[in-house]
């Protein structure tokens, strides 16, 4: 289980890093969605994987033994929600710096920084 | 509760300015208010801190390493501190614009939500609520940006959203990992966790991921990018809360996590860290020589503060950390001013660019010399703050043996001289261009008192620098051994 995480947070990471590397905005966002996502389940991992075991502490009992840390899982939560915000900004910037510049390509837009350097 | 204050008075700043939306009159009295009770409550912090020590306060009463710590021990409560400071600074400077285009579109509650992020990351005691209050920052930051709604903005912002998201995604898998390692996000329950496991490699891997986020956060070589295609692009007072605080989040976060949470000495990010200051102290001087624009010079100049500042914590001597402490702590105060001064220049001259702007030093020999005085301390001549910070650093490398880095120090210093000289040539010095605009009198008051008030400090920090050191000794020892620091979070209050 361990071994299918981490190969699929590897493809994410790979396939991320080569729609970032396209010099795009749009396939830049989605690089970065699912380079977020290759993160988010690296921390999955790393609460330990059960199957079918609740983490709930039996009557009597203080603590519980052999399920997944539920922490991590709220890491995630955490991320994911920020992570959606942040992505929806970006892609409203996207849409405007489009709008704005007339083209997706990131170098291509020298307003802040033309290339007389004035 | 005195440690949340610093939270709850940015975010109820931020709601009432909206409330305000109507009247910017109303919007820049709210702001004021907000940031001079933020600047008191800093004081009250500070004093206590002073009187007994680091303390912590645990969010919603659930003792630690469980709930969420805040934290005061003297780095936090300076840091909160200064961001009172800048914040009112910034604020009075803004009051001098006349143009209101940023205003009525929220950025007084924009720069608020910023200073309740700052004061959140310098206060938690939590590694996982650290990142919580880095995108709290980072989405205010966005926002300050693009709310200008000017093509430059859009353009800065690009590059700035884009490579800050990569940096958030490395935090966050830095954090994943450590939890993982350890089962621990409590950075003084980290200390103690990981005090003998420094060398283990899913601790490096951590470390690795966190270097780089912080490094991307603190402008440091090679993920600096995104500072010099953006900084210039704000309005004054904007860029300049940017340039005194935004990179010092990094700096601070790596000063903690790499002192407090990760043994570093003898370590692979003790090289990485020195590498990267090095690299950055030598790209960040010699871009600053390339730039003509002054914004945009000052950018660069910040990205070879972060290096020096990093080789302190590089170095790990006591002597060193107290250098990139004294340092962190005078260059707030040095980047809001030089930054609120390219403000001022705009405002005198309509431009910041060498060849459109000229002649100031004729026509305002008293408002020139607010601009020359931060400028020398950056570059570190005698008797300026920033010359102390640089002599801490040099005795720093020559105690310890570095001799390649006391040659990259001073070999910045002078050639950020050189840059500040060409500055002060280009738009100070040379005449005015012959199609110059008609020029205002002079500054408002509101734009020359924050000018006035933070040269004053300058040049007092740097004619008595005695208490300050001091200070940043206090700090490195506290950096150094964290004991208090972790008593404080870790055992319940009497």
């Amino acid at each position: 289980m361990e071994v299918m995480l981490a190969v699929l947070a590897g493809l994410l990471v790979a396939g991320g890093a080569y729609l970032m590397m396209s010099g795009r905005t749009l396939p830049y966002l989605f690089g970065l969605t699912m380079i977020s996502n290759a993160a988010n389940v690296l921390i999955f991992g790393s609460g330990r994987l059960t199957f079918g075991k609740p983490p709930l502490v039996p009557d009597g009992a203080k603590t519980v033994e052999g399920v997944a840390n539920a922490l991590p899982q709220a890491l995630i939560l955490t991320a994911i929600v920020i992570g959606f915000g942040l992505l929806v900004f970006a892609l409203t910037l996207a849409w405007r710096s489009y709008e704005i510049f007339g083209t997706t390509e990131m170098d291509a837009m020298r307003a802040a920084e033309p290339e007389d350097g004035v | 509760m005195l440690l949340f204050w610093p939270l709850v008075i940015p975010f109820g700043t931020a709601v009432l300015t909206l409330l305000a939306w109507r009247s910017v009159e109303a919007q820049r009295a709210i702001s004021l208010a907000g940031a001079v009770a933020l600047l008191g409550v800093a004081v009250a912090i500070l004093l206590r801190v002073a009187g007994s020590g680091p303390f912590a306060q645990q969010a919603g009463g659930w003792p630690a390493p469980f709930g969420i710590s805040m934290v005061a021990d003297w780095l936090s409560a300076i840091m909160v501190f200064l961001v009172g400071l800048t914040a009112v600074a910034i604020i009075l400077f803004g009051m001098g614009e006349t143009e209101a285009a940023e205003e009525d579109q929220g950025r007084h509650a924009l720069t608020h939500a910023l200073l309740a992020g700052l004061c959140g990351a310098f206060l938690t005691g939590d590694i996982f609520n650290l990142y919580v209050w880095f995108e709290v920052m980072l989405i205010a930051s966005f926002g300050l940006l693009v709310v200008s709604g000017r093509r430059e903005a859009f353009d800065g912002a690009v590059k700035y959203v884009g490579l800050n998201l990569i940096g958030t995604v490395a935090f966050i898998s830095g954090v994943g990992l450590l939890y993982g390692a350890t089962g621990a996000l409590n950075m003084a329950d980290l200390h103690g966790r990981l005090a003998s496991r420094g060398g283990e490699a899913p601790i490096l891997a951590a470390a690795a991921f966190l270097i780089f986020a912080f490094g991307s956060k603190a402008a440091l070589f090679p993920v600096f990018f995104w500072l010099p295609a953006s900084y210039h692009t704000p309005s004054a007072t904007t860029s300049a809360l940017f340039a005194a605080l935004l990179t010092k989040v990094g700096v601070y976060s790596l000063l903690r996590v790499f002192t407090l949470v990760f043994p570093i000495d003898g370590t692979p990010i003790q090289t990485v860290l020195l590498w990267g200051a090095l690299l950055s102290m030598v790209v960040g001087a010699l871009g600053a020589l390339a730039m003509t624009g002054m914004r945009r010079v000052l950018g660069f100049s910040i990205i070879s503060s972060v290096g020096l500042m990093v080789l302190g914590l590089g170095i790990a001597t006591p002597l060193a950390l107290v250098g990139a402490v004294f340092y962190l702590l005078q260059d707030v105060v040095v980047k809001a001013n030089l930054f609120l001064g390219a403000g001022a220049v705009r405002r005198l001259t309509g431009s910041e660019h060498f060849g459109r702007a000229g002649g100031l030093w004729r026509r305002w020999p008293w408002l020139s010399l607010l601009f020359l005085l931060p400028a020398l301390s950056l570059a570190g001549m005698p008797p300026l703050s920033g010359f102390w910070a640089k002599l801490l650093l040099v005795q720093a490398t020559l105690a310890s043996g570095h001799y390649l880095l006391t040659f990259a120090v001073l070999a910045t210093g002078l050639l950020t001289l050189f840059a500040m000289a060409r500055l002060w040539s280009e738009l100070f010095w040379a005449a005015p261009p012959e199609d110059a605009p008609a020029r205002p009198a002079g500054l408002p008051a509101a734009m020359l008192v924050p000018l006035v008030a933070l040269t004053a400090l300058v040049v007092i920090i740097g004619l008595n620098p005695g208490p300050f050191i001091d200070t940043a000794i206090v700090i490195g020892e506290g950096l150094l051994d964290p004991a208090a620091y972790v008593a404080a979070v870790l055992e319940p209050a009497p």
